[in-house]
């Protein structure tokens, strides 16, 4: 075990819980005050195949996970059989003593606990959690805070079967307590929900598709406490539709998707584009082309967020790179929408979307100013009338005595279609000058982040989520990291600033081609390399470690 | 109390359809009605109607109407979020044959679906005019247009049939040259609640003039059994927009049903702080 960190690695057959088991010892580490990352392999199927998560907690931010585990809970055989060699030294795997073999470990006898409680079999989760929670030196006390609060139904006969299995086990690997805060633990689609929720969300619209289905599902779970209406339309051409009729009628939504259901979109991403009407797009990147990899990661839709739909339009792209910034630039990213009458689109993938993190709660920054008013003294109302900003005050039907359109088509002030070269000039410098004004105040609001060895001559590029990874390994290898969250419009001058004394670079990215490796040699600053990785899996801290080594040293 | 000027619905747009367009005629139905509706208490302000792409698109530019101008094949789904936002307002989906039958045809099938209330118009000139005169989903077997000029090789749908089958609470079918049955249809569509859907035999005078051939074979519905679904059925199979025989207008069916906006009524947001308190427990619930 390395000094101030632990892993685990929960393993089993889709169907088995192997998520929620993840997640419950995630909440065990961060009541024992570590800040936990949580990532979560599974193939497309729903009953069967191998499943597994990995635990990371650190006592400091941790958003990656490590190749080398501390504990194995082996839910089956496979494993034991696929995963024993990540072990490290001094490790401990935990199995049902019914069910798996092995040479080493704290064996439990599942199936005779769930006997004795007389417990279905879904519990047996339980006495892997009671095993494990004793096994590294927990007290009971919290295992049980934790169980109370991960298992609202069925409470009792959860608990007697974890104590049964807590007292059968013995410590073997003790994680000790930080003193640190227990800070909440929660999905990435869960805070951009949140985020969301703070930007003034009122109706949601999703076809499902993952790595966003969950924002869907935890949207729709609480819709009623929220007040908010969740819709599942026929098709995301319909989805992002239904969310532009809400926006012209006043109403903020949003809607959520992956690369394919984004390709549906497109369409109607130049309709919000040139009707100036506010959407915002929740994006979660996974393997393409295609249908891919359908539960697996990538960061390969940067240009094709960035370049979609037909013709010239400004809109904001935004990649966060944790859980903590899903939900603060989720926020921003409705309130930029409707200020300025533009797409905005939350750029994230499959780790970001399904990983677990801790966040910290207090972060989010003020918000800034939201749209202006429209004045009702001026008659009569233009949707489209000419300002210094290009932004035009919205208003929504009925207003007595207006007309308020929209269109698709090139418009005149009033929302008539027009091929008048002079109009049809005019209103693309109109949308255009919005989009000057949308970069202008991002280049204030902290758009390019620096971390690791912030003097260093030598860095390394990221964005989103290999934030955490790259943070990590530039603090422990001396290297500057920088990493433009806002990808469009792209902040050149705080990216210029956060590049001055760098000599040499090398883009981190999960794709194949350097996406932001294009994006900046478009602003003029040329990589020395690349570090790629395209398997559908994110980067392992090791793997990079070397990679990094390689390439650099 | 007194109405609106209903030429006051007519904007200042220049109206670029060909002479002898029957559009004129729904352009000036919809205008009356509308004008009419507002001195009975239907405020001509919380009208929106919600056009696809096509010539029927054009009625946009041409009316002095809240609109939204959406793209090919594509009002219902508009409209439907509009009626979610603010389910007081009356939403009129003005859509082509082409526009809606193939395009958007998965929108018309969930809108009658789902009974939105909201009402859909279809032009349906059984030919895209705007792209110069190519065959549509409802044009007939053989149909020689330009991209077909040995003639097309598919039946056509027939889209009152359609509906019935897909849930619409309002089905109706009017013709161009009958003005004031469309008038009355288009009216009682407005303020039926729910889905009220009308297929307009509208003749294209330059692509697809039919005047004639519908002249010699409408006949009117006997609307007393409007509420008999199997009499629906039997009437709009009558003529299955191919071969020859006669064709029925008027009200085709209509029956009370829920409509989806109320299971999904707007609700009172929470206030900022509200909604602060609720992100603060669900933090503290994963502490």
């Amino acid at each position: 075990m390395k000094n101030g960190e632990v892993s685990i690695l929960v393993g089993g057959k889709a169907g088995e819980g192997i998520s929620s088991a993840g997640q419950i010892v995630a909440h065990l580490l961060g009541q024992a005050g570590y800040r936990v990352h949580m990532y979560f392999d599974y193939p497309s199927l729903i009953k069967g195949g191998h499943n597994f998560a990995i635990v990371r907690a650190a006592e400091e931010k941790v958003g990656a996970v490590r190749k080398g585990v501390d504990f194995i809970l082996a839910l089956d055989q496979q494993t034991v059989d696929l995963h024993r060699p990540r072990l490290t030294q001094g490790g401990v795997v935990i199995f049902d003593t019914g069910t798996v073999k092995s040479s080493s470990g704290i064996g439990i006898p599942v199936k005779e606990i769930l006997d004795a409680e007389k417990a279905p079999a879904v519990m047996g989760n339980s006495a892997f959690f009671g095993a494990f929670a004793r096994a590294a030196g927990i007290g009971w006390e919290s295992a049980e805070t934790v169980l109370r609060k991960s298992m609202p139904k069925g409470t009792e006969q959860n608990l007697r079967v974890a104590r049964r299995a807590y007292d059968m086990a013995e410590e073997r690997l003790k994680i000790p307590g930080t003193g640190g805060a227990c800070l909440p633990v929660m999905t990435g689609n869960e805070a951009i929900g949140i985020g969301l929720l703070e930007g003034g969300l009122q109706a949601y619209f999703a076809y499902p598709m993952s790595p966003t289905s969950n924002l869907l599902h935890f949207l729709a779970a609480y819709a009623d406490e929220l007040r908010i209406r969740v819709i599942q339309p026929e098709s995301e051409i319909a989805v992002i539709l239904m969310s532009l009729g809400c926006a012209f009628a006043g109403t903020p939504s949003a809607v959520g998707t992956s690369g394919g259901g984004f390709c549906l979109m497109t369409e109607s991403l130049g309709l919000a584009g040139i009707a100036e009407i506010p959407i915002v797009i929740v994006l979660g990147q996974r393997t393409g082309p295609s249908t891919g990899l359908a539960t697996y990661t990538a960061q390969a839709d940067l240009h094709f967020a960035a370049n979609a739909g037909q013709g010239e339009f400004p809109r904001f792209i935004v990649a966060p790179g944790d859980a903590g910034e899903a939900r603060a630039w989720s926020r921003e990213a409705m309130r930029l929408a409707w200020k300025y009458q533009v797409p905005s689109i939350v750029l994230a993938d499959r780790i970001i979307c399904e990983g677990l993190y801790s966040v910290d709660g207090l972060t989010a920054p003020a918000p800034g100013s939201g749209p202006l008013p429209a004045d009702p003294a001026v008659r009569p109302y233009f949707r489209y009338a000419y300002t210094e900003s290009g932004i035009s005050p919205l208003r929504f039907p009925p207003v007595k005595g207006e007309v308020i359109r929209v269109n698709s088509h090139v418009h005149d002030p009033d929302g008539i279609t027009t091929e008048h070269p002079a109009t049809t000039r005019a209103m693309a410098e109109k949308r255009m000058k919005k989009g000057a004004g949308l970069l202008a105040e991002i280049e204030g609001m902290d758009p390019v982040k620096v971390a690791g060895d912030r003097t260093a001559g030598t860095a390394i590029l990221c964005w989103g989520s290999t934030k955490g990874i790259c943070e990590e390994l530039g603090s422990a290898m001396g290297f500057r990291v920088v990493r433009p969250v806002v990808l469009q419009p792209f902040p050149e001058k705080t990216f210029a600033a956060a590049m001055a004394g760098v000599a040499r670079f090398w883009m981190v990215e999960e794709n194949e081609t350097a996406q932001l490796g294009r994006l900046v040699r478009e602003h003029g600053y040329v990589p020395a390399g690349t570090i790629l990785k395209y398997d559908g899996r994110p980067f392992f801290v090791e793997e990079l470690a070397d990679e990094l080594q390689k390439a650099i040293a | 109390m007194t109405g609106i000027d209903p030429q006051s619905l007519i904007s200042r747009a220049k109206n670029l359809w060909c002479p002898g367009c029957g559009n004129f005629s729904i352009q000036h139905a919809l205008k009356d009605v509308l004008a009419q509706l507002d001195s009975e208490g239907h405020p001509v302000e919380n009208v929106v109607i919600v056009t696809g792409i096509g010539q029927h698109g054009k009625t946009f530019d041409f009316m002095n109407l809240n609109g939204f101008y959406s793209i090919h094949g594509r009002t219902i789904p508009v409209a439907t979020g509009i009626k979610l936002a603010n389910p007081g307002l009356k939403v009129i989906c003005i859509a082509g044959d082409g526009d809606c039958y193939a395009e958007g045809l998965d929108h018309l099938v969930f809108g009658a679906k789902r009974n939105l209330d909201i009402t859909v118009l279809v032009y349906d000139n059984r030919v895209y005019a705007l792209t110069t005169g190519q065959y549509t989903p409802t044009s007939p077997y053989g149909y020689r247009g330009r991209s077909t000029p040995g003639g097309d090789h598919e039946n056509p749908i027939n889209p009152i049939e359609l509906m019935l089958c897909s849930g619409a609470s309002f089905i109706a079918r009017a013709y161009t040259h009958r003005r004031d049955q469309l008038k009355r249809v288009i009216r009682e569509a407005i303020l039926h609640r729910g889905f009220s859907f009308i297929d307009i035999l509208q003749i294209c005078a330059t692509y697809n003039d039919l005047t004639s051939y519908y002249n010699a074979r409408v006949y009117d519905w006997d609307e007393a059994d409007a509420g008999d679904r199997d009499a629906a059925y039997r009437k709009a199979r009558e003529w299955d927009y191919n071969r020859d025989a006669r064709i029925g207008l008027g009200i085709l069916y209509r029956h009370t049903a829920p409509v989806f906006e109320d299971s999904y009524p707007v609700p009172k947001p929470l206030t900022p702080q509200e909604r602060d308190a609720w992100i603060a427990g669900f933090m503290e619930e994963r502490g």
